[in-house]
């Protein structure tokens, strides 16, 4: 589905500010997948993913998506291949200007030429798609609704032009923890139900572990892992080294294991942790 | 113990386009703050946590009620520019608080503006940034630092005024985890070592596990008052008002349900590895 072959980018090449964001970048993302990205900031997350729909064209290397070449392709097909990967950027509810909601969700598909009638199909099921109720929010201007409900506006911008890959770049930043639940619990149904390629920027252990099936972890532009959780989490050292972490529960785990030899430490959610520790601890 | 910030009776009502009333963002508030107090406040978004904020820094006047800081009510208007002084803040977004190119600029902008003697602001720029361990940058440019690092140097900006009280609106809640725990390891210093009293408002429960007492916001009304374990052993009250309890007092919640008898007031890791074996 999407293949990033020996990327790099270095910003300002050739100038005193010269900054080798990515070194060599090797990945390929199969379809289906949800893809949790990791590493702090400045480790090169953001320019990977805007290479992923061309945002940024590479030093070197290239990306593949379903078999196209992004960088070898005419210039006007990007257009079209930029449909294919859905990218929501850190605050998108920034990017809201429309009058009404549904205006704004219309925006996208009626700049890819479509039929007034698939337009609005498309926005209609896009909104409802985020959990919101066309009906009460569809007249509405998108800046007089919640901050959790003006971003779920504009994660529906990008749902109704279909693309096969949605990429958000950390999609709870600012919310109290029930919108972060809401917007997280509508990314894993669309994963489920319309086995959307999911790729996640996240700061979160925990809602990374709850989520993903693969975790792609970065530091100072390198790509360090690409794995599943259980085995990204078991490298504990490693990721501390780096600045990073594994979820609560898992370091928990780790300790229980002291007194309990045969506790599972592969465990990176709550419920998971309450199901081990019924396996194995005996009731006080 | 000298009481630093009165609220009482406070309400506050957006003002609204002629015909329509507006819900009251705070209704009839009151409680106070003892200085070297570490309060942490909670509350899902729109439940009045910033306007609150906005109100103890009389960046907006109550509808009704008084806020009173040091003793000066922000109502009057000569104890503005004292009141700010008194109680300091720190802001979400760390690009937005940075106003000059060199760091120990910014850090000096604040006492600048209260006409403090140069040799002094001097002493004040050097201490400050030395308390949030960033002297090292004090010649570098704002935009090179991190997002931790730039907040820490909104902090010293503060503490270039020397305020008394530093009233922190999700300080971190744009910061990656090693930014997080800077900016967190920085407020703490400040509450044990410097004294200074600190109001925390946050959505990351985690944050708050040490605060001497946490307040609950729920629709403009304050609905508990307590220290960590009082508050956050409450689980299902929390939830139904849509907030979080930390990661290790959730699963002692739900270890409960399972008939273990672990306390339930459990919040770090040690506890509940300690309450387990």
């Amino acid at each position: 589905m999407l293949e990033i072959k020996h990327l790099d980018h270095i910003y300002s090449q050739n100038s005193p500010f010269e900054f080798h964001a990515l070194k060599d970048i090797n990945i390929a993302i199969e379809s289906g997948e949800f893809v949790g990205i990791i590493g702090h900031t400045g480790s090169g997350k953001s320019t990977l993913i805007q290479h992923l729909n061309a945002l940024l064209e590479p030093t070197s290397g290239t990306v593949v998506v379903d078999g196209v070449d992004l960088f070898k392709v005419d210039k006007k097909d990007l257009f079209t291949l930029r449909q294919k990967v859905g990218l929501v950027f850190q605050y998108p509810e920034h990017q809201l200007f429309e009058e009404t909601v549904f205006k704004d969700v219309c925006f996208g598909p009626r700049n890819m030429g479509l039929e007034e009638a698939e337009i609005e199909k498309r926005a209609k099921e896009a909104i409802e798609l985020t959990g919101l109720d066309f009906e009460t929010i569809k007249d509405k201007s998108p800046f007089e609704l919640s901050g959790g409900q003006m971003r779920r506006v504009a994660i529906a911008g990008v749902l109704a032009m279909e693309p096969a890959v949605l990429i958000l770049d950390e999609p709870t930043a600012g919310l109290d923890p029930r919108g972060r639940d809401e917007i997280l619990g509508q990314i894993q149904k669309l994963h489920r139900e319309k086995h959307m390629t999911v790729l996640l920027v996240s700061h979160s252990m925990e809602d990374v572990g709850k989520l993903v099936n693969k975790i792609l972890v970065m530091y100072q532009g390198e790509l360090v892992f690409y794995d599943t959780p259980a085995k990204v989490f078991k490298e504990i050292e490693k990721l501390e080294a780096i600045g990073l972490a594994v979820p609560e529960v898992t370091y928990l785990m780790r300790k229980l294991r002291k007194h309990y030899p045969d506790i599972r430490e592969d465990i990176f959610t709550v419920e998971a942790a309450r199901k081990e520790i019924e396996r194995v601890v005996k009731h006080a | 113990m000298s009481r630093i910030i009165e609220v009482k009776n406070l309400s506050y009502t957006y003002p609204n386009e002629e015909g329509k009333v507006n819900k009251p963002a705070l209704d009839n508030i009151s409680f106070n703050v003892d200085q070297g107090e570490f309060v942490g406040i909670i509350g899902h978004n729109g439940s009045g946590k910033s306007t609150l904020s906005k109100l103890l820094n009389a960046i907006i006047l109550p509808t009704s009620g008084d806020v009173i800081v040091a003793k000066m009510n922000t109502k009057k208007e000569e104890n503005i520019w004292t009141i700010r002084q008194t109680a300091g803040m720190v802001f979400q977004n760390p690009d937005n608080q940075l106003v000059a190119t060199i760091v120990e600029d910014d850090v000096a902008f604040g006492p600048e503006n209260l006409g403090v003697l140069p040799e002094e602001i001097r002493k004040r720029v050097d201490e400050a940034l030395k308390t949030v361990a960033m002297e090292e940058y004090k010649t570098k440019k704002p935009h090179q630092l991190s997002g931790g690092q730039k907040q820490r140097i909104a902090i010293a900006g503060i503490l270039a005024m020397e305020p008394d009280c530093i009233i922190f609106d999700e300080p971190t809640a744009m910061l990656d985890p090693s930014g997080r725990k800077e900016v967190m390891q920085t407020i703490a210093k400040l509450n044990q070592e410097k004294k200074m009293t600190v109001l925390h408002i946050t959505h990351y429960m985690s944050e708050l596990t040490k605060a001497d007492r946490i307040i609950v916001m729920d629709q403009g009304k304050i609905v508990m008052q307590g220290n960590p374990r009082e508050i956050f052993s409450q689980v299902e009250a929390l939830k139904a008002i849509g907030l979080d309890v930390p990661q290790m007092t959730e699963l002692g919640y739900l270890l409960n349900q399972d008939g273990f008898d672990i306390p339930k007031d459990i919040l770090t890791i040690d506890e509940m590895a300690g309450a387990l074996c």
